[in-house]
């Protein structure tokens, strides 16, 4: 059996390489899949848990979340093929219409 | 060490190294197959754990779908080789030592709940589909019908964003 407090530090890695994804990435596209990571490490505590609690309450969470993700990947992505079209550029520094 | 434990750190350092390589890779398509490995290397530990269904929903839906959609949306913007200029690089530091700080918080977090984690009873097997659908059907019923209402909205959205002509 593995302990579970290798799942949940696993989980701290992937959430913390996606925090950082998030901020170095510089492309719109990339920094969308950064979130999809975090989402990914969240899902694997809220398993792992599940697991070491012995209930199925986290596993239905997973499902919840999957399914948020999926609503949130179609929406992102018509907003990004938004931007794409009408800035002619997918890097997140020139997308700056609210700078003053 | 044991069979499991083995398993388990073979599919932790896939993982692993497939978020890395998604930070690390230049170009969007690269990205995402790296994500891609990030989401099977899940799903072998969501069979691990006991938790067949989320795995097959791993990768059914994660890695066939909402990737695939990403894949095809890299393709089709044609998106290239990212940029980064001298900001963005200076932006990596203080990232860098954010994800430190965020990585300890969570670590000291873990290391004095870890009791309470361990003393929680392990009862193993459990019919994990049945028991899923028993739960995702009675007692979670209603969040489950919002959830059918969440992705109409979300798909009237994406129409509505990615038409080319105002109707």
């Amino acid at each position: 059996m593995v302990p579970t407090n290798y799942y949940v530090i696993l989980s701290a890695i992937l959430f913390g390489l996606g925090v950082f994804a998030f901020i170095f990435k510089r492309n719109v596209i990339t920094i969308f899949m950064s979130i999809e990571l975090m989402l990914n490490a969240v899902n694997l505590a809220f398993v792992a848990f599940s697991q070491a609690l012995g209930k199925l309450d986290g596993q239905v969470f997973v499902l919840f979340v999957i399914v948020v993700a999926a609503a949130e990947a179609a929406v992102g992505l018509g907003i990004i093929i938004l931007i794409a079209r009408n800035r002619q550029t997918l890097n997140v520094e020139r997308v700056d219409l609210l700078k003053l | 060490m044991t069979a499991p434990l083995v398993v388990f750190f073979v599919l932790a350092g896939l993982a692993v190294i497939g978020a890395v390589s998604l930070i690390l890779q230049e170009h969007p398509i690269h990205s995402a197959l790296s994500l891609i490995v990030v989401m099977v290397a899940l799903a072998g530990l969501y069979l691990l754990l006991g938790a067949e269904f989320v795995a097959a929903v791993q990768i059914i839906v994660y890695g066939g779908a909402i990737m695939v959609l990403f894949v095809f949306v890299i393709m089709l913007l044609n998106a290239g080789v990212e940029e980064h200029t001298s900001l963005s690089k200076m932006a990596g530091a203080p990232g860098l030592l954010l994800v430190v700080a965020l990585g300890g918080f969570v670590a000291a977090t873990i290391a004095k709940s870890t009791e309470s984690v361990q003393a929680a009873p392990q009862t193993g097997e459990i019919a994990s589909t049945t028991g899923i659908s028993n739960m995702l059907f009675k007692d979670f019923v209603y969040p489950f019908e919002l959830t059918s209402f969440l992705i109409l909205v979300a798909v009237l959205g994406a129409v509505v964003l990615a038409q080319r002509e105002k109707l």
